[in-house]
């Protein structure tokens, strides 16, 4: 598994890298695009990373917790601004459920597939 | 060294982390409620225990940050998923991608508009431009147009959560109730946590949600400065 983290980090770093480098995405989804392209094209192979994903991605929630946490110091703005804070989660998310559902089921008919595909 | 100084040592905060989040998800196995779920609880508990104890957030964080950290290589590590999605679901790689462009400058407009309507500042707006993707997506973005990012993380566990409960309900009234069409809407507009709903109704939906996290994160990612600089200008 330290295999594994060391190889996420070193894409991790190229990712920074160019960030800095002046590619206006952050590194770290540079980096998850770099080591998709490299899973492709077999210079890294799935084995080498699986046991070090799986330990980031399956505890994906507890990373977020200090973030969180942060709004302790941010209870005043947030008193001031909840409704349209709230109305921004509840407006865009139905949005975006409505538009990808029907998008997606759309151009599965399309495409002449049932709604089971790509198992 | 004092007792009273332990508070101030990085293990504080991520001994009070760890334990609080392994507590919260034994109940949440328990109790299966969304408004329960791990983060919210975790999140309230250890706010209100510094509260209590007087403690500020950059003290806490002095532990919480070894925690945080590892955020920037999960998103890394999300590659391989997005590896094993794309290669599975590769006839409609073009026409989901395509909907993702769509739906994350669509679900960013929607994010900010509300804000924008009712005049609030700038930074709160900012803030939310990016809710509708995973949080360390989200966070990075985040910063980079000018957001708070505790507000940013707290919007986007807020987000996921009533995606993940409201999300299967209102695909039911436009007639999805299974499939890629389900877990990719599910994982686009409730990332994370959306996509453990989405496995709940079967693995192709949760694969298909797992995509639609990487995608729109990608694509938000790409967007959002953009998308925030166009509605009120540069930072």
């Amino acid at each position: 598994m330290l295999g594994g983290f060391v190889i996420i980090v070193a894409f991790l770093i190229a990712g920074d890298l160019m960030q800095r480098l002046g590619v206006p995405i952050p590194g770290n989804v540079i980096g998850m695009v770099l080591l998709a392209l490299a899973l492709k094209v077999k210079v890294v192979r799935e084995e080498w990373i699986e046991g070090a994903v799986a330990a980031l991605v399956d505890n994906l929630s507890l990373l977020f917790v200090p973030a969180g946490v942060g709004v302790m110091a941010l209870f005043g703005i947030i008193q001031r601004q909840w409704v349209g804070i709230a109305l921004s989660i509840i407006v865009s998310t139905l949005v975006i459920l409505a538009f990808t559902g029907a998008a997606v089921k759309g151009f599965g008919r399309l495409l002449g597939g049932g709604p089971r595909e790509g198992s | 060294m004092s007792l009273a100084g332990f508070a101030a040592s990085p293990l504080f905060g991520l001994g009070l982390t760890l334990l609080v989040y392994a507590g919260a998800k034994k109940l949440y196995g328990r109790l299966r409620f969304f408004l329960l779920h791990p983060v919210l609880v975790s999140i309230a508990f250890i706010i209100a225990a510094l509260k209590l104890l007087d403690i500020d957030y950059p003290t806490y964080m002095k532990g919480g940050s070894i925690v945080s950290f590892f955020l920037a290589p999960s998103v890394v590590a999300l590659g391989l998923p997005l590896y094993r999605q794309l290669k599975r679901l590769a006839s409609q790689a073009l026409p989901l991608a395509l909907t993702t462009a769509f739906a994350s400058a669509v679900g960013i407009v929607a994010s900010v508009a509300p804000v924008l309507i009712l005049g609030g500042p700038r930074e709160i707006l900012a803030s939310l431009a990016p809710k509708s993707v995973t949080t360390p997506i989200a966070i990075v973005v985040s910063e980079q147009v000018g957001g708070l990012p505790s507000l940013t993380a707290a919007a986007v566990v807020l987000t996921g959560v009533v995606g993940a409960v409201a999300g299967p309900v209102i695909l039911r009234l436009i007639g999805i109730t299974e499939g890629i069409a389900f877990g990719y809407a599910m994982g686009s507009a409730s990332h994370g946590i959306g996509t453990a709903r989405a496995l709940e109704a079967g693995e192709v939906e949760g694969a298909a949600s797992s995509l639609a996290l990487c995608m729109n994160g990608i694509a938000t990612a790409v967007l959002a400065p953009w998308i925030v600089r166009l509605l009120v200008g540069s930072a």
